[in-house]
């Protein structure tokens, strides 16, 4: 628990603040009452970025109130609300993980897709029964180009080939995205991963294990590592390697085999304002609000469509990690083979292969 | 404690029984006076000590053992718990040879300079944990000052791996914990009459000779008190390994952590911790039947 900084923030938004003075013109109090819901995502730069380009306008075009928390880690809370039998959030955006083992303890609620026709167009790997994809990010190959000059690590071959591509390497210490890396190394195609071969992945793991200096935990340390030349290759999140390159570090990064990961939008078990809680879900991955997310932050709109509006330009689609273009290079990561059994039992497996 | 609970002369001269009815009366307004304070260590220490212990024996709700066979049997528990111990006695050791000199400089030296070296310990304890380890990062690091002036020296070819693993790890721990070393350690030897140096010296020791028949020994105490508290400090680290550990070095309080992610279950951590307490209260258990407990505690 010690990670949770919950904090509230109010938002009003104009409309709300209408809403709120025309209260006493209303003729039941209900209709005040009705439209507003919790909303829970991750806090920082982050929530800011979509309460501007989604949450307002959302806000706005519905004529809800929209009350947000942020909660680094919203498992336990999402936990505890469901042992309680108290839901106090209505919708949360967390990694997809969340929503599917939610889903399956009963503490998050099935979607009702008819009711969600903005999903409709969205592939199948983007949806699960409990959940929506909401963003996406990617955890790529990036570089030191000074290091490697005309000849860039291009594919996970490249990062186990000591040879032709020598220096200190870093890994994210987790088996999420870093099995795959391994396995596509080994030859397997992005689109043929799953179910993970665990066994021809750690042993693939254990021939580049000598040459990880560091196996990374927070993002932030992973920046480090790669902006002061601590290591020469990183397989790292799409939007800090971007950070430290706008912050003028040698860095790089290629989307080719990237993992493609998410985070979606679920609604919490028997939550307060269930109706309205649907009807936002619906409206926050309309195309149009999708695709102006990424004017405030490097991560991709969750719903494809967005690249079918006006409103991404050609050159910011290219950097996205969602994009048709650079969807297509990578492997998506299907979070329900991560929650099932075996994706348990590789991930318990992992300490101990770092311990030998 | 005596003077305080004593009437004042003026009562003294009461008959027998009226004293003790005051006696009674001042006991009954002690606790009172507690009451607050155990309130508080009852609500926030005991109450969810006891909670975690109860969440170590539950699965889905109901009793179970089932996280205790799990890290009683389970290999990477013990190897976790075999270099969370390694890494804490080697930790102790090292704070010891560094500390045990400065305590004994901070003692004989002049004032001005015992407040110096006083000073220098403890402002960095002042700084957050994880700015000192990212300053222990900077200086350690392929590209850090330590590796470029070794190698601008000719003294290397290729930078050392002074970080990311244990080496770096205990490194910094022991800077973290040096002061829970030297204070107890000054306490001590603030204690030692000078005169016995003295009487020492008269009958014809030479200063090292006095200083290991007579000053180390009296020393003793602090020395076991100061061992006491960073080895069972450093048992439970956590940032410090966790950055400066290169993803190796899984300390027990990480176990913890990654517990929670591992099983959703809030009992597969807290056996962890549970276990941890228990062998942390055993060295205590040990080590109190050596040296009173208020002293290592810092009371007398």
């Amino acid at each position: 628990m010690n990670q949770i900084q919950c904090f509230t923030r109010k938002v009003t938004t104009q409309l709300a603040a209408f809403s709120i003075l025309a209260l006493p013109l209303a003729t039941t109090a209900q209709v005040a009452h009705a439209d507003q819901i919790t909303f829970v995502s991750q806090g920082g730069a982050y929530q800011e970025a979509q309460t501007k380009a989604i949450l307002d306008p959302v806000a706005q075009s519905l004529g809800i109130t929209i009350n947000q928390e942020s909660a680094p880690d919203a498992w336990p809370m999402i936990r505890t609300q469901g042992a309680t039998g108290q839901p106090i959030w209505d919708v949360v955006d967390t990694p997809t993980f969340n929503c599917i083992r939610g889903g399956e303890q009963g503490l998050i609620e099935p979607l009702d897709f008819s009711r969600i026709p903005n999903a409709e167009s969205m592939p199948d790997g983007y949806k699960t029964p409990y959940s929506v994809a909401y963003e996406f990010y990617s955890s790529v190959l990036a570089y030191n180009p000074e290091t490697y000059g005309d000849h860039p690590p291009q594919t996970w071959k490249d990062f186990w080939d000591i040879d032709n591509f020598p220096g200190p390497r870093a890994l994210r210490n987790n088996p999420l995205g870093t099995l795959e890396a391994a396995l596509m190394a080994d030859g397997v195609a992005p689109d043929e991963l799953y179910p993970l071969d665990v066994d021809r992945a750690y042993e693939k793991l254990e021939e580049i294990k000598p040459y990880i200096a560091t196996w990374w935990t927070s993002g932030g340390q992973s920046a480090q590592l790669l902006h002061d030349g601590e290591v020469d290759m990183i397989m790292m999140w799409n939007g800090r390697v971007s950070s430290i390159i706008d912050a003028g570090a040698p860095a790089a990064f290629t989307y080719n085999q990237g993992v493609l990961q998410s985070t979606h939008l679920c609604v919490i078990k028997d939550a307060p304002n269930l109706d309205t809680a649907m009807k936002f879900v619906n409206a926050a991955i309309a195309p149009d609000v999708q695709a102006d997310l990424p004017k405030y932050i490097d991560y991709g709109p969750g719903n494809p469509a967005a690249f079918q509006t006006d409103r991404i330009s050609k050159a910011r689609a290219a950097e996205l990690p969602s994009s048709p273009e650079n969807a297509a290079k990578q492997a998506l990561m299907a979070y329900e083979w991560w929650s099932s059994p075996e994706g348990v039992e590789a991930e318990r497996r992992w300490l101990e292969f770092m311990q030998q | 404690m005596k003077e305080t609970t004593l009437p004042n002369p003026g009562l003294q001269a009461m008959p027998k029984d009226n004293s003790a009815r005051f006696q009674r009366r001042e006991h009954h307004l002690m606790l009172a006076l507690l009451m607050p304070a155990l309130l508080i260590v009852t609500l926030l220490l005991i109450v969810p000590l006891g909670w975690m212990i109860a969440q170590s024996f539950q699965v889905n709700g109901s009793f179970s053992l089932e996280h205790y066979e799990r890290v009683l049997t389970d290999g990477v528990y013990w190897r976790t718990f075999g270099l969370t111990f390694r890494i804490s006695f080697i930790v102790t050791l090292a704070a010891l040879l560094l500390g045990y000199p400065l305590a004994y400089a901070a003692t004989v030296l002049p004032r001005r300079w015992s407040l110096m070296i006083l000073a220098l310990v403890i402002v960095p304890f002042w700084t957050s944990v994880l700015v000192r380890a990212y300053a222990w990062l900077i200086l350690l690091q392929r590209s850090g000052v330590i590796n470029q002036t070794l190698m601008g020296l000719g003294l290397t070819d290729a930078p050392l791996a002074l970080v990311h693993n244990e080496f770096g790890t205990i490194i910094a721990t022991v800077h973290i914990l040096l002061p829970f070393m030297v204070l107890p350690l000054y306490a001590t030897m603030q204690k030692i009459p000078r005169d016995l140096m003295l009487a020492g010296a008269s009958l014809g020791g030479s200063p090292m000779h006095v200083f290991w028949r007579v000053f180390f020994p009296l020393s003793l105490s602090g020395v076991l008190a100061g061992m006491t508290l960073v080895f069972v400090l450093c048992l439970g680290f956590y940032i410090t390994p966790e950055l400066m550990g290169g993803g190796r070095t899984v300390m027990a309080s990480m176990l913890v952590s990654r517990n929670i992610q591992l099983y959703v279950e809030w009992g597969a951590a807290s056996a962890v911790s549970v276990v941890l307490l228990l062998m942390v209260v055993s060295i205590f258990y040990l080590v109190s039947r050596l040296v009173s407990m208020e002293r290592i505690l810092g009371v007398k």
